[in-house]
């Protein structure tokens, strides 16, 4: 369970990006953070595992205050926070099997990661992530040479490599293809059920977000406007979120991706390529 | 809807000069230049004329002896035409292998020097005193020319070989130190901020992120640092640091341009071979 308490951040320009933020998130429930760019929705991720210093409030994981830990203590704490990105963010020049190892990094000792000597459990774990997410025949392809579908699933690959608690999802579907996008999003709730596993993600697109998570944030510049479920988001309350548009035009997107959606539920995850 | 967009429009509209609007409108449109003020730009060019003619007045060549030494030069470029690789064989083989033994050392510890300096040197991944300190220690390095490093080796070690290395050594860690330094700041932040993310530590993420996106240049620079000792070993052979520079020194001394000719015949064949190699070994790195 993860929990924000007056999670408050301002950069060194000045800027507030995060007024705030008061947030619990339980154990298997998937929240999708919408909101404008700018809004924040980054920033917050970024607190929670703390590649961006928070300037005042507090993170808990399952009761852990975490918010100010330094050295090991934040190794610790940020192995237990998968994190999957908008770019894939995997190191091109890594085979698939050493980025998604890279996710034990903090499991083993430096030598051993150093000669890629990782423990036998290690790789029968990575080779059955892999076989879930499609892609135990590209074990030593480069990351380099994958499409973009394939590189979001070996990144997914890493962060569950780390037996998370929380899983931190940042714009997981900006750079793929509308098909590709909804076989990414259903992966990775259906892991998260799987596991059990509490999941914060960033998203654009209103539509997508609706049609797969239990429960939506709103955050505009730094402060939460709407938590509630994704079937509440009214043309009303989107213009409260994003500002005056025409909302009725994604309303019907929505309905048209879901007819889409569930002609390729079973075909597109376990048949292969994007 | 529009009225969100028509305002940003107008916004930027208003930084345009209307006259070019009007004339892009008609269809003529040319770049803006470089330098916004037109004296500026008209000063800077009437600047740079003004330098060039007082250059070509001030430079003062002496044509007559010019024309006297054309006579040593042309014995210089034709005695490539008859290289002596025999007279003073045994002398070119033993400053060669000097060299060679020379650059091969003098890279290996330079470069193994190079490497955490240029980690302390690259500001996304080192702290700023570190920082500043990795980059003192670089423009150091790169201040001083090789000849006048290997002058002072050469005062401190005595005549040879071991002044050569330390020379080569030292300048290898600013160049190396810098370009490094250079190619991690260009890394890709995102796989950086992903391996941090997963808790590693500060070495399992240098040796999983950083690392990874920099050999291929990393062995790039090293043969080609390999390839600039060598020919610098020339060189500071010529201040007494040892060498194929020594025997290339005395040779040129003695007018015995056959040998020197010899010996840059070699300098070159071995250059060229560094080359193709390095081209071939940055195809099998990419």
């Amino acid at each position: 369970m993860l929990a924000l308490k007056g999670l408050t951040k301002r950069y060194a320009t000045g800027d507030l990006a995060l007024d705030s933020v008061d947030l619990v998130v339980p154990a298997g429930q998937v929240l999708a953070l919408i909101g404008p760019s700018g809004a924040g929705k980054s920033t917050l991720i970024r607190c929670v595992n703390r590649l961006v210093e928070p300037t005042s409030g507090s993170i808990h994981l399952d009761g852990e205050d975490i918010t100010r830990v330094r050295g090991n203590r934040l190794r610790h704490a940020r192995r237990q926070i998968g994190m999957i990105f908008q770019n894939y963010a995997l190191v091109e020049r890594l085979s698939v099997m050493e980025n998604v190892l890279s996710g034990r990094l903090a499991y083993v000792g430096f030598w051993r990661s150093f000669f890629r000597k990782f423990p036998q459990s290690d790789v029968q774990q990575a080779f059955k992530i892999l076989e879930r997410v499609g892609l135990e025949t590209m074990i030593d392809k480069r990351g380099d040479a994958l499409s973009g579908g394939q590189k979001q699933r070996v990144g997914i690959a890493r962060a569950l490599m780390q037996n998370p608690k929380l899983l931190l999802v940042d714009e997981p579907t900006a750079s793929l293809d509308p098909k590709t996008s909804r076989q990414i999003m259903r992966l990775i709730c259906e892991l998260c059920a799987e596991q059990n596993l509490a999941t914060v993600i960033n998203i654009h697109d209103v539509a997508l977000a609706q049609q797969f998570v239990h429960r939506v944030v709103g955050l505009r510049a730094g402060v939460v406007v709407y938590d509630g479920p994704p079937t509440g988001l009214t043309p009303e309350i989107l213009t409260t979120i994003y500002g005056e548009e025409d909302w009725t035009a994604v309303q019907k997107e929505d309905e048209h991706a879901a007819t889409d959606a569930r002609k390729d539920v079973e075909a597109a995850l376990l048949g292969g390529h994007p | 809807m529009s009225s969100s967009l028509d305002t940003s429009a107008s916004a930027s509209a208003a930084q345009l000069d209307p006259a070019r609007i009007a004339a892009a409108k008609k269809g003529s449109w040319r770049p803006l230049p470089l330098i916004s003020s037109r004296k500026l730009r008209w000063g800077l060019n009437l600047a740079a004329l003004t330098y060039i003619v007082l250059v070509y007045y001030s430079v003062d060549i002496n044509w007559a002896r010019v024309a006297q030494g054309f006579d040593r030069g042309l014995n210089f470029v034709g005695s490539f035409f008859t290289p002596d690789f025999v007279t003073r064989g045994g002398e070119i083989a033993v400053g060669l292998r000097e060299s060679l033994t020379m650059t091969f050392v003098a890279t290996v510890i330079g470069i193994a020097l190079a490497i955490p300096v240029g980690l302390g040197a690259a500001r996304n991944i080192a702290p700023r005193p570190v920082y500043f300190f990795c980059r003192t220690l670089i423009a150091l390095s790169r201040t001083f020319q090789e000849i006048i490093i290997a002058i002072l080796f050469v005062a401190m070690f005595g005549f040879g070989p071991l002044a050569g290395v330390f020379t080569l050594a030292f300048a290898t860690i600013g160049f190396m130190a810098k370009l490094l330094a250079e190619d991690i700041e260009d890394a890709q932040n995102e796989p950086m901020e992903a391996i941090r993310a997963t808790g590693a530590s500060w070495l399992q993420w240098i040796n999983y992120a950083v690392q990874p996106q920099v050999m291929p240049r990393l062995i790039g620079l090293s043969l080609y640092r390999l390839d600039i000792n060598f020919r610098e070993s020339a060189v500071i052979g010529i201040v007494g640091a040892g060498g194929i520079g020594a025997t290339l020194n005395t040779s040129i001394n003695r007018y015995d341009y056959d040998t020197s000719a010899a010996v840059l015949l070699i300098i070159i064949a071995i250059v060229l071979m560094s080359e193709y190699l390095s081209g071939y070994v940055r195809k099998w790195t990419a």
